[in-house]
């Protein structure tokens, strides 16, 4: 044993530790929650907890596939994914427009943040009885909170990754003959781009809890009716159907902004060195 | 004009004004304290290699700066040409951005990659045209920016202490590349360092720069290739050492 432990070389102490590494990247990071959902089940069966108040996977699983069945499923989520759509479109566009206004001149910067960071200490969520009563109970409301609550983070990462554009690399565009447009175009906005993904992460998250909060309000189609339904008629599995997909939602954004930056940031020590070590 | 500089300009050929690259005429530039510049005046030749010594603080810097037209300066003390090029003590280079692009970056010719790809195998780089800059190594790097300015067909290529930064090998090797490419190219040059072998290795007339004003501008009439241990080399460098406060024992 010990003459092995002499001769074994580095190199074949990677290669034990590479059947693990050589396993999809998915799985690797599903292997934890499998491993929670299976102790969930085996909870249920041992009795630690009524099927009422926590409903096994198993049990979970079969109202999903109920209402996934009557159609009703695909419809809400449709809804809401419809208004997280929308939502998120028009704060991400007025976020931006707003931080670009700000980040590339001092006069925009004098007419735009000190107020944008004044509406922003105010917590969105505040606004709901003011939106219903201007908008009504309809969708306008539900998408012009997710609006609201999105922009912020867009605005606050996006001008800050401007502002800190190195500027010996803006002088050395100057010394290249590059125009003020071409300059922005090729080294301020890149510069910023890391801190408008990381907007656009935070962007997403506030428009899943804003529309939480928005769909139990006066909601008559969505997630969050469906959960509110549930409530009412003590269907406990349903309430946590409710809440994986909007677990499985957030995540899924989350991985698509992760894909975003693997491709836009490719450039970056990060992703070079995840490269090189393939 | 300052005192100083004419009987300093006075041993220099007049050259007609097509033959020059750059002239400077009285240029004073102060930050709000004392200045920085005084009073300069020379020029530089079309195709001469001029290095520009000087301790840290001592202006030249700026001095490179404001011909690069990064710093602002009075119309009327300077005359550069439109086409010309820098290189910093960091590469510069846009991280997103692969090392192609950043060669052709601003070229405004149809044929840029062309040009780009050219100047790479010039800087011996062209191995490396799709690497992303931050895995450059600093040789590598400092080669792509040259090959960025380069390929701009400069008619004063302005280095500010372009191999301060690198290992004394690579830097040895880089001294040698900026040799062959100023004989192939003939660019006017102002190359601003502290290293007087450095200044004596490369350059036609060697400029010291001190509290702003220029206290020493001596051609450097050594034989190419040069070498350090020449009678000749040696008595220069200590001679251009003793104007820069360092006295060899």
């Amino acid at each position: 044993m010990s003459g092995a432990a002499i001769t074994l070389p580095t190199a074949s102490r990677a290669a034990s530790r590479l059947p693990w590494r050589r396993v999809n990247g998915f799985l690797r990071r599903a292997y934890v929650p499998i491993v929670i959902v299976l102790l969930w089940q085996a909870g249920s069966a041992l009795g630690l907890y009524s099927v009422q108040t926590v409903p096994p996977p198993t049990v979970v699983a079969q109202a999903a596939w109920q209402l996934a069945c009557s159609g009703q499923l695909a419809i809400n989520i449709w809804v809401s994914l419809e208004r997280v759509a929308f939502g998120l479109s028009i704060g991400v566009a007025i976020g931006t427009l707003f931080a670009l206004i700000a980040g590339l001149s001092r006069l925009g910067e004098d007419a735009i943040d000190s107020t944008v960071q004044m509406v922003r200490t105010l917590p969105h969520l505040a606004l709901i009885p003011l939106m219903i009563m201007w908008f009504g109970i309809g969708e306008t409301p539900k998408i012009t909170l997710i609006a609201l609550g999105s922009m912020f983070p867009i605005y606050l990462n996006l001008f800050a990754g401007i502002r800190g554009a190195d500027r010996k690399l803006r002088e050395a565009a100057g010394t290249l003959g590059l125009s003020q447009f071409e300059t922005i175009l090729h080294v301020v906005l890149p510069a910023a781009l890391p801190g408008f993904l990381v907007g656009l992460r935070q962007a997403f998250g506030i428009s899943w809890i804003t529309l939480v909060v928005a769909e139990q309000i006066n909601a008559s189609a969505g997630i969050g009716y469906l959960v509110m339904n549930a409530r009412d008629f003590l269907r406990t599995d349903i309430i946590f159907v409710g809440l994986t997909i909007y677990a499985l939602l957030g995540l899924l954004t989350d991985s698509s902004v992760r894909f975003l930056e693997h491709h836009f940031l490719a450039w970056r020590p990060a992703y070079l060195k995840q490269e090189s070590g393939k | 004009m300052n005192m100083i500089n004419t009987s300093l300009m006075a041993d220099r050929p007049v050259r007609a004004e097509s033959d020059v690259a750059v002239a400077v005429r009285g240029l004073t530039r102060d930050f709000g304290g004392p200045a920085v510049l005084r009073d300069l005046s020379f020029s530089i030749a079309r195709g001469e290699f001029v290095a520009l010594l000087g301790r840290s603080g001592s202006g030249k810097s700026t001095l490179l700066r404001t011909l690069a037209g990064l710093d602002p300066a009075p119309p009327e003390t300077l005359t550069v040409p439109r086409a010309r090029a820098v290189v910093f003590q960091e590469p510069r280079l846009l991280p997103w951005k692969r090392v192609l692009a950043n060669v052709s970056l601003g070229l405004r010719t149809p044929n840029a990659a062309q040009k780009a790809r050219a100047a790479l195998v010039e800087v011996e780089l062209s191995h490396r045209e799709n690497a992303w800059p931050l895995t450059l190594s600093g040789g590598e790097a400092q080669r792509a920016a040259l090959a960025r300015a380069l390929v701009r067909e400069p008619e004063l290529l302005l280095l500010d202490e372009p191999f301060a930064a690198l290992d004394a090998l690579t830097r040895m090797r880089m001294q040698g590349l900026v040799g062959e490419l100023w004989a192939a190219h003939q660019p006017a040059v102002l190359l601003v360092t502290h290293d007087v072998d450095e200044a004596l290795l490369l350059a036609d007339r060697v400029m010291v720069l001190r509290d702003g004003a220029i206290a020493v501008d001596r051609q450097v009439e050594l034989p190419r290739p040069r070498r350090h241990a020449d009678a000749g080399f040696n008595r220069m460098r200590v001679e251009l050492l003793g104007a820069l406060g360092v006295t060899a024992d």
